[in-house]
């Protein structure tokens, strides 16, 4: 495994308004590996997520201090089109969302959006894209059917397609499984296990768990601080941190 | 001995307890059937209900109206005569009944006033929605809506006094009355209908269909053009279809300012009628009731309430093709 980082967090301070929801946190995410986040809701752990592709940038009252350095990128560098950083680093999130349209338009939406028009190469992206989610069995004789009319699992997958399918480096999971059930989060598991051949993963989870089964490190947030962040053997067996423990012992949280 | 208890037994209740006692009938039960609370349900149900009926009797009153007076219109003229004749002058000596000169006046009009609407109604609806703030779009959105509490007559004088002397500037040949100036100026006349609800459409579509295509790389562009109109497309459409019977139906911008020579011309620069203008000009005049001159008038307004009767059936069924395909 080629341990260089992918991202290079420091002193990264974040503010909504008045209010700092992220205080000094420093933090490297290394590639090809599936870096999990875990912590009470309102520590901060999805709006950190959210910073990695800009996707605060929506909050009118967000403000940011530090660096989020992406493979010698300064993410929040003044000459940085945050377009450019989220064909990158493509992102999945808590409720599955695909768009309304088949399923076929949905894997080809991002491509559509760069301007790949070629059908050939856009066929065989649909595929490959599918077959990497673990879905092309299910849905291939249904590509024109509409994404909506499939299961919610199916559905997340699809999402999971569909950042595949424009080629990023990053893939950012939000909660991904909180709306589904325990087969369909089984399924989402093993397919990220799998993804993290070709790509980083970070996810955000609430299951710690799913955070033990699936992550190689893992960090947890706790008031906005980054209370501790190791191999995620370590955290789970032997955390440095009191606090990190009675968390993931379920003493509270 | 617990004295409360005698106590809560009310008067009313001994007596009837005594009473029924005596009858062997169970008066407690029915007085209960016939208690106040149900019979001032009962009222409430039946005033309401004769508010809604009173709606249907109405609509059904003016169609059989309409239906009656037509049919008394062709015993005299002949259908074909109605459909195929190129001319409209039932109030001259020399009397033709050809609709489609009137019908060709309100289509163009409706024509005109959509092809102004329509791109900027939708485009309006995604600049309040996707792009500006939400300080602008509280203010804007307000004032565009007043756009539609404008007296029709005023937009009528601001087309006949203001828009075709400034279009005979630019348009060579434009005469002063004309199908182009109302046509404009009720597009703007519809278009706050058609970008407020196209925009509560679009507002409609959830967050995370936004996001999605952002995580993408999408621009604010492609969002909105791609994630956010195609998914709104059975609110925009029938907000299309909405300010489409509007423009048909409206009477006073083309009874001021688009002349009344009834023409089979698709020519926007000379002097044009429509169906409500001429059901105006009639009604205005001292034209006898029962005379064929008379009748035209329910014809015309049949051929009104089929058109806008039909449009509204193909957006029942716009409406529900769209949401087959989008959810």
């Amino acid at each position: 495994m080629v341990e260089n980082n992918v991202f290079d967090i420091s002193a990264l301070n974040v503010w909504y308004g008045e209010k700092q929801v992220l205080k000094d946190i420093n933090i490297e995410i290394k590639a090809n590996c599936v870096t999990a986040l875990i912590g009470p809701s309102g520590c901060g752990k999805s709006t950190f997520l959210r910073c990695l592709n800009r996707m605060n940038d929506f909050i009118p009252e967000f403000h940011l201090e530090g660096k989020i350095i992406n493979n010698g990128t300064d993410l929040y560098a003044q000459k940085i089109d945050p377009i450019e950083i989220r064909r990158d680093i493509g992102m999945v999130f808590q409720k599955p969302n695909p768009f309304p349209k088949s399923v076929y338009k949905n894997i080809t939406f991002g491509l559509n959006i760069f301007g790949v028009k070629d059908t050939e190469k856009l066929d065989k992206i649909v595929e490959d894209s599918l077959r990497k989610a673990a879905l092309w069995d299910e849905v291939k004789d249904d590509l024109n059917r509409s994404a909506l009319s499939f299961s919610g699992g199916q559905q997340q997958r699809l999402c999971i397609a569909r950042a595949i399918a424009v080629n990023p480096k990053v893939i950012l999971f939000d909660e991904p499984c909180s709306a589904l059930d325990p087969i369909a989060t089984g399924k989402i598991e093993d397919l990220i296990t799998e993804l993290k051949k070709d790509y980083t993963v970070v996810i955000v989870t609430h299951n710690m768990q799913q955070a033990a089964r699936i992550s190689d490190f893992t960090g947890f947030f706790m008031l906005g601080e980054l209370a501790e962040f190791d191999k995620t053997k370590k955290i789970f067996t032997d955390p440095s941190n009191k606090v990190t423990e009675d968390y993931i012992t379920g003493r509270f949280g | 001995m617990n004295t409360e208890e005698t106590f809560d037994v009310k008067p009313i209740g001994r007596l009837f307890a005594v009473l029924s006692y005596f009858t062997k009938i169970n008066l407690a039960g029915l007085m209960k059937n016939f208690s106040r609370k149900k019979a001032y349900d009962k009222g409430i149900k039946g005033i309401l209900f004769l508010c809604a009926s009173l709606s249907i009797l109405t609509t059904i009153g003016i169609i059989s109206v309409l239906i009656f007076e037509t049919v008394e219109f062709f015993k005299e003229v002949h259908i074909l005569d109605f459909l195929f004749d190129s001319q409209w002058t039932p109030l001259f000596y020399e009397k033709h009944f050809g609709i489609m000169s009137l019908l060709c006046g309100t289509i163009l009009v409706t024509l005109i006033a959509m092809l102004v609407a329509i791109p900027l109604g939708i485009l309006s609806a995604v600049y309040l929605n996707e792009y500006a703030g939400e300080r602008f779009r509280s203010i804007a959105k307000p004032v565009l809506e007043i756009l539609a509490g404008i007296p029709t007559v005023v937009y009528g004088y601001f087309a006949l006094f203001f828009v075709t002397p400034l279009l005979q500037k630019v348009v060579p040949g434009l005469s002063g009355f004309n199908a182009l100036s109302p046509g404009i100026v009720m597009g703007i006349m519809i278009l706050p209908m058609i970008s407020s609800l196209s925009e509560d459409a679009m507002r409609a579509v959830p967050k995370s269909l936004r996001e999605g295509a952002y995580a993408m790389g999408a621009t604010k562009m492609q969002v909105a053009f791609r994630v956010v109109i195609p998914a709104a497309t059975s609110g925009i459409v029938s907000s299309f279809i909405l300010g489409m019977s509007r423009a048909i139906g409206e009477t006073m911008i083309v009874t001021i300012a688009s002349g009344q020579m009834p023409r089979l011309t698709f020519d926007p620069r000379v002097p044009i009628e429509t169906i409500t203008a001429y059901i105006v000009q009639v009604s205005l005049g001292d034209t006898p009731v029962g005379t064929i001159e008379y009748n035209t008038i329910f014809a015309a307004g049949m051929t009104l309430f089929i058109f806008t009767f039909t449009l509204s059936i193909f957006s029942h069924w716009l409406k529900k093709r769209f949401r087959e395909e989008y959810s």
